[in-house]
């Protein structure tokens, strides 16, 4: 088998199209329909010799000939070119900005695409081993501050640690101390007989609070990482909030220890959800989606509710409703506070935003919604549509302003031309191949895109 | 005159084993254990060098060394800090606060004589 034939039975698994790149998807769609790469080339106006280095991900696409290959396969150019290679690539530059300095291999950053789409399953691999190594980092983080701050760790590792030493300068005394009256060794060998079982019930006491207490496992991920861990495993959905039942109840079922910070953030989550779910049922909201599309001011207008909630809802809508919808929602620092992901826009909440991202801007223009086209770096990057709103959280009084927050709603944009150019911005600056970005916080890892089709500032 | 040395501990085994050991080095060692009342006994005794616990009942060793900083006739006495938890933060805490040195536990026994004599210039009845 030629080792470049990814679309070929053994290599891509049933299933795998909706994770491969642009050129995999195509080769996949051709041989679905029987149709030689000569004839598809025809079809579309380029050479098979052309087509070939598409179709194993060597040469981008987009625009024009993508939309003739889409004609010619009869699929929509979404279907193609839309899907989650924006953020394999991301997550494979993230991987690549983790690598150890000096190693003798460097990775290769100007082959990431051609790698991602001739190796997609490796590709994964190292995204997902990333990931894996992001989260234990972050729980060792969260460690580190619970072994800081824990009282009750505090107070059993001082316990033992006290213990420790007085057997230590006890025992010390014992051996070192030449000619030590008989009434004294009693008195320290006794001391160590009741240290010694001190010691060993409060090592007990402390590997039972590590193994047993509200501390392991789920608790030393931080409390938003909880949050997260628990909408992205709903899907953002909850159907029994939907149909009016009791938040406290979708709490209790969820297990999470009373008295975290995950308890509280996941309270006020499905107390939210909840309200909103209330203010705009799910049925209102699909009658209008039939009638109106998922057009957030015009559902907002007719409904008679503000666009954030729109906002809310629609991310909460089944993807045959309202169509794949990301949400990501910020507070007046600009610290991301919930973050509902859309294919093919990175997002990561740990290094910080992009500072150009129409969210920040939200906030200081609370009555007007922004509606704009975003594109990430990548010659496969395809833009979303980014509409943007800010709503109070809490009101202000005497010398205390309101307090905001901002919500950016992520939709897939149309392939089509559009006289506007997509707002160029990224996903963290450290990851961004945008040199010049006047937004820049600190200096990429990357090189600056070669191609001439690539985004510019 | 032999130099005094107050222990402010709530580990009656170390108090004990500090005891010795400095008693044996020709220092006269006094103890306290806990929180409460460690002022009343700081102002008492004027001891020469104070060792004091950073985790106690009632009060913290902070607190304490905050009140004798505080305090113009106490404020000069050289204290030596113990603490199970060696982190930075508990050094630097400590540090802020006035300690003359900070010790963390386990200590062995030429450690803490070495900072004794260190502090308060060797035992006065040697």
């Amino acid at each position: 088998m030629n080792r470049n034939d990814i679309g070929s039975a053994g290599a891509t698994k049933p299933g795998a199209i909706a994770g491969a790149i642009t050129g995999t998807r195509i080769r996949e769609r051709r041989l679905e329909r029987g149709l030689a790469q000569g004839a598809l080339a025809r079809q579309a106006g380029i050479s098979p010799s052309y087509l070939n280095l598409i179709e194993h991900n060597r040469r981008r696409i987009g625009g024009a000939i993508l939309l003739r290959i889409a004609a010619a396969l009869g699929v929509e150019p979404q279907a193609l070119a839309y899907g989650g290679e924006a953020a394999l690539i991301d997550g494979l530059r993230e991987a690549a900005a983790d690598a150890p300095a000096g190693a003798d291999a460097a990775p290769e950053l100007d082959r990431i695409e051609e790698f991602a789409g001739r190796f997609p399953g490796w590709a994964h691999l190292a995204v997902a081993t990333l990931r894996r190594a992001q989260g234990e980092a972050r729980r060792a983080d969260a460690l580190t501050d619970r072994l800081a701050h824990d009282p009750h760790l505090a107070a059993s590792l001082h316990e033992v640690l006290s213990v420790v030493t007085a057997i230590r300068s006890t025992a010390s005394i014992l051996t070192d101390t030449a000619g030590l009256e008989p009434e004294w060794q009693a008195r320290f060998h006794r001391n160590l007989g009741e240290d010694s079982q001190r010691l060993a019930a409060g090592a007990e006491r402390l590997v039972s609070y590590l193994d047993d207490g509200p501390g392991t496992g789920r608790d030393i991920l931080s409390p938003q990482d909880e949050l997260d861990r628990f909408l992205d495993g709903h899907g953002h959905r909850f159907d029994v909030l939907e149909q009016g039942g009791d938040p406290g109840e979708v709490l209790k079922r969820a297990g999470v220890p009373s008295g975290t910070g995950a308890h509280v953030l996941i309270a006020a989550a499905l107390e939210c959800y909840a309200l909103d779910a209330r203010m705009l049922p799910e049925a209102a909201l699909s009658a209008a989606i039939a009638r109106l599309g998922t057009a957030p001011l015009a559902l907002a207008q007719d409904l008679g509710v503000p666009v954030p909630l729109i906002f809310r809802r629609l991310a909460a809508m089944p993807e045959d409703v309202a169509g794949p919808v990301g949400l990501v929602s910020a507070d007046a620092s600009g610290a991301i506070l919930g973050l509902k992901p859309l294919p093919g826009f990175a997002m990561m909440r740990l290094a910080g935003a992009c500072p150009l991202w129409p969210l920040f801007r939200a906030g200081a223009q609370p009555g007007m919604a922004l509606r704009q086209r975003l594109v990430q770096p990548g010659r496969d990057a395809r833009p979303v549509l980014a509409l943007t709103a800010a709503e109070e959280a809490a009101p202000g009084g005497f010398n205390m302003p309101p307090l905001m927050r901002s919500y950016m709603l992520l939709l897939p944009a149309p392939v089509e031309a559009s006289p506007e150019a997509p707002l160029p911005v990224g996903n963290s600056c450290r990851i961004c191949p945008r040199h010049a970005c006047t937004a820049r916080r600190e200096p990429s890892i990357l090189p600056e895109p070669m191609t001439p089709d690539a985004p510019s500032f | 005159m032999t130099k005094q040395v107050l222990l402010i501990e709530d580990e009656p085994n170390i108090i004990e084993a500090i005891s010795f050991i400095l008693s044996r080095d020709g220092w006269q060692v006094r103890s306290h254990t806990g929180g409460a009342g460690a002022m009343e006994m700081v102002r008492a005794r004027r001891a020469d060098l104070i060792i004091l616990d950073v985790m106690l009942p009632h009060r913290s060793g902070f607190e304490i060394l905050a009140d004798i900083r505080a305090d113009p006739e106490l404020g000069a006495t050289p204290v030596l800090m113990l603490t199970a938890r060696g982190q930075r933060k508990d050094r630097e805490m400590a540090e802020r606060a006035g300690a003359s040195r900070f010790m963390a536990k386990p200590f062995s026994n030429a450690e803490m004589l070495e900072a004794v004599r260190a502090l308060a210039g060797g035992a006065g009845g040697l």
